[in-house]
């Protein structure tokens, strides 16, 4: 047993780092360390450049213009990425609708959307959750009825993560009435510009609206939108479930963090002479939290090495999801605790990029609630936690 | 033993729950806080009408009592309804360090016009370098004659905006470390060389950072002798603290309490969300989060009001605030994640009382600064 990459593996971990280093915008880095949102101008502009590195979908194969890159290599790439803080792409067009329509698209739709989703040039958004229909998604209302050559859609969908600057959605419809719940859904292509749609923006309790209510009235979608079968929607968005779960232990992410909350320790003071990372306590709150990071890191890379050998995700990706999320909101927690009374002020603006204001310091110390505010989205969207839970009593353990 | 309420303090509990539900529901709550004032002057008038603000204080200075106990009952319901006005600052905070440290003919003036809603006051004495320590002071006063300079930065000032006077912390002798050596002055917010950045806090409040700068007071503003602030101080930080655990106690149970009834009402799979096991015991674990919280705040008030060494008192104030903090955590995060995606917006409460027991978890040392100041007593 051993945990080691190949030579060729390292050879392309150097390679993708020296990439990074030289690649990565030093605007950008600076913003991400600033704690700074990144603009829709931003995260496409990273794109485009990842694009022309011929990198932009490391989970692509490569007839599509994927990388057709390893496992591990992308493994590899994901955790370089998470480590420098490069944002990795809105993951709605890559790595939710994308592989949905290479796997059950007709080869019409694949050259329609495929190459813009590469490329960055449109934006997608998920349009799956609805008011009623949240951890029980087969429930959703949103009616889509055949009337010659499109679809009539009627209802309204909400949680749409950054559906204002959204070119597209992609929707799970209801199509059949009459049937088994999951028997009458199917999966929809909707060009947000079709009259009849209209977005309500959400506001957030860190005051930014990451999220809108997507309302469909009479909405006209040519047929050939139609993603499969009819009916057949609930197969398509379940098996892309599994897979879309791999990668989401954001255990880079929690290094890079961990990383910025020690050297933020030693520049807090303790109140009584000393720098917070003397203080015998929080130094232990870090020890576990990185000890929990390790413990995860190691179940990602079990998971990685079975799928590696051709064993479909399972139930682990759940695993990963729960715990990956409930570190990252620790994580959050030990910030907050540096920040004492900094982390007070409720100035959102500040933290976006237009802000031309004098900001409220020391430092990004304001946003450490902001940010642990909305890291309670963690463990509640993507399947919630106790939802994941379930899952692991159901498959895993038989109950 | 009788953990019952007191006539006067059945009173205060029925007042504020009749004001709360009659005139303090979310929307007002909300414009209150987008108001350019951010608190109701109107609210504050009522508030001294009914003698809520005359609660810190002793029969002797003019008020209700100053027991410990009736300003918990009475926070509690505070804290459910998740106010915003500067009762802490005014009437508690700094209502305490003057009703300990100011002398007849500064009691006279200061005292009858916090009871009776006419002045706002702030508490400057957070240090960027003092973290939870009140007693981390670099703030200089230097007294030449009759007439005192003060020089430095506060942080964190709540009611800072509105205040129109400060009672400022200054160090007159000693290292940044030392209790001896600490005044307590009493400076006009517009005075020459006073300058504020006033925020909105997370919690829907308004503080500030404060800076003074060669700023002359004459020595009258002194509260209490010189150097000799510091025991004032702690006292009156820890009264405050006990009040707002309360106000924490009100605000978690009001989370429990929208979190029980959301979950009757919200549907999926066919059946309330209450019907799952999984969410029936973290409901009963946050039920008992929210009483060891209220046990252990009784505990720590009783013992500000009783006969008990200063040691004990500020012993008992830790212990509730570190155990109140734990509870924080809990309530608060479980609330959210229970609520599912609505808990996470702006539109609902929820998220509102999450983010003031957040807050108030910060406001005069976590909770694992308390257990460490426990532990060290
Ligand atoms: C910030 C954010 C961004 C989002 N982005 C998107 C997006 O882009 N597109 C999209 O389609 N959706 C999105 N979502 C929606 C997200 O997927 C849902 O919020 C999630 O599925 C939970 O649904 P709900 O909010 O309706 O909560 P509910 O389903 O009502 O759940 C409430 C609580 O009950 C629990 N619960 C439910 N069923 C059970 C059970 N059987 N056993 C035990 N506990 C249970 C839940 O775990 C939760 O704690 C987003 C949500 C958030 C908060």
């Amino acid at each position: 047993m051993n945990a080691y990459f190949t030579a060729e593996e390292l050879a392309f971990q150097e390679e993708v780092r020296h990439f990074l280093q030289t690649e990565f915008p030093a605007d950008l880095k600076a913003k991400v360390d600033a704690s700074i949102r990144l603009s829709k101008e931003d995260m496409v502009r990273w794109q485009k450049i990842l694009f022309e590195k011929g990198w932009a979908a490391p989970s692509w194969p490569a007839e599509h213009g994927g990388t057709g890159w390893t496992l591990t290599q992308r493994h590899i790439f994901a955790t370089e990425m998470g480590l420098i803080g490069a944002p990795e792409p809105i993951p709605f067009g890559m790595k939710m609708v994308a592989p949905v329509i290479m796997t059950y698209g007709s080869e019409e739709q694949k050259q329609r959307f495929l190459p813009d989703i590469l490329e960055s040039n449109v934006w997608w958004c998920q349009g799956y959750s609805e008011p009623n229909a949240g951890s029980d998604l087969a429930s959703l209302k949103t009616s889509a009825v055949r009337e010659g050559d499109h679809y009539v859609v009627n209802g309204s969908k909400t949680w749409n993560t950054l559906g204002q600057y959204a070119d597209w959605i992609f929707c799970l419809v209801r199509t059949d009435n009459t049937v088994k719940k999951q028997e009458g859904i199917s999966f929809l292509l909707i060009d947000m510009k079709t009259p009849g749609i209209s977005v309500k923006p959400i506001v957030l309790i860190d005051g930014f609206p990451e999220v809108n209510e997507v309302f469909f009235d009479d909405v006209k979608v040519p047929a050939e939108n139609l993603i499969g079968e009819e009916n057949k929607g609930w197969t398509y968005a379940k098996v892309l479930l599994t897979h879309e779960r791999t990668n989401i232990s954001g255990v880079p992410r929690g290094k890079r963090k961990l990383k910025a909350l020690r050297k933020l320790a030693a520049n807090t003071q303790d109140g009584f002479g000393k720098p917070m990372s003397e203080n015998a306590s929080f130094k232990k709150r870090i020890a576990e939290a990185e000890i929990e990071l390790k413990a995860l890191e190691y179940s990602e890379l079990r998971t990685l090495a079975s799928l590696s050998v051709g064993k479909a995700p399972g139930p682990e990706s759940s695993i990963l999801k729960i715990v990956g999320t409930e570190l990252a909101q620790k994580i959050d927690e030990l910030f907050l605790e540096l920040a004492g009374y900094n982390a007070l002020p409720y100035v959102p603006d500040q933290f976006e990029d237009d802000f031309d204001g004098e900001p409220v310091g020391p430092g990004t110390t304001a946003a450490s609630a902001l940010t642990y505010f909305n890291n309670r989205k963690l463990s509640i969207f993507g399947g919630s936690n106790e939802i994941q839970r379930n899952i692991i009593c159901k498959a895993v353990l038989g109950l | 033993m009788d953990f019952s309420y007191t006539e006067v303090q059945q009173m205060l509990q029925d007042q504020v729950q009749k004001f709360v539900q009659k005139s303090y529901d979310f929307d007002t709550r909300n414009s209150i806080v987008a108001s350019e004032e951010g608190y109701s002057k109107e609210f504050w008038q009522l508030f001294a009408e009914l003698g809520w603000l005359a609660v810190p204080f002793t029969e002797d200075d003019g008020g209700l009592g100053g027991s410990a106990v009736d300003l918990i009952v009475m926070m509690e319901e505070f804290g459910k309804a998740n106010l915003v006005e500067p009762y802490t600052s005014t009437a508690v905070l700094c209502g305490t360090l003057i009703a300990e440290l100011a002398n007849g003919e500064q009691k006279e003036a200061l005292v009858n016009s916090i009871i009776a809603g006419e002045v706002q006051l702030a508490l400057a004495y957070i240090e960027p370098q003092s973290r939870f320590n009140p007693f981390n002071v670099e703030t200089t006063a230097v007294v030449e004659g009759d007439a005192i300079t003060l020089t430095g930065k506060k942080i964190g000032v709540l009611n800072g905006e509105a205040a129109d006077k400060f009672i400022v912390i200054a160090r007159e002798s000693g290292e940044s470390l030392d209790r001896d050596g600490l005044s307590a002055f009493l400076v006009e917010a517009d005075a020459a060389g006073v300058s504020r950045r006033s925020f909105p806090t997370v919690d829907g409040k308004r503080a500030s950072l404060v800076e003074f700068d060669q700023v002359k007071v004459d020595t009258s503003t002194r509260l209490g002798g010189t150097g000799q602030a510091a025991d004032a101080l702690q006292a009156a930080t820890d009264k405050a603290t006990v009040g707002v655990c309360a106000e924490t106690v009100g605000a978690l149970e009001s989370l429990l309490q929208k979190t029980v009834e959301y979950t009757k009402t919200r549907k999926q799979f066919g059946t309330p969300i209450a019907t799952f096991q999984a969410l029936q015991h973290r409901m009963a674990d946050m039920f008992i989060e929210c009483q060891l919280a209220k046990s252990i705040v009784m505990m720590a008030a009783m013992s500000l009001d009783s006969q008990d060494e200063g040691i004990e008192k500020t012993r008992a104030v830790s212990a509730a605030k570190s155990r109140v903090g734990k509870a924080i955590k809990a309530v608060g995060q479980e609330a959210i994640q229970i609520h599912g995606g609505i808990g996470m917006t702006e539109e609902l409460d929820v998220g509102h009382l999450f983010k003031r027991v957040t807050a108030l978890d910060i406001q005069f040392g976590d909770g694992e600064f308390h257990t460490e100041r426990y532990a060290s007593l």
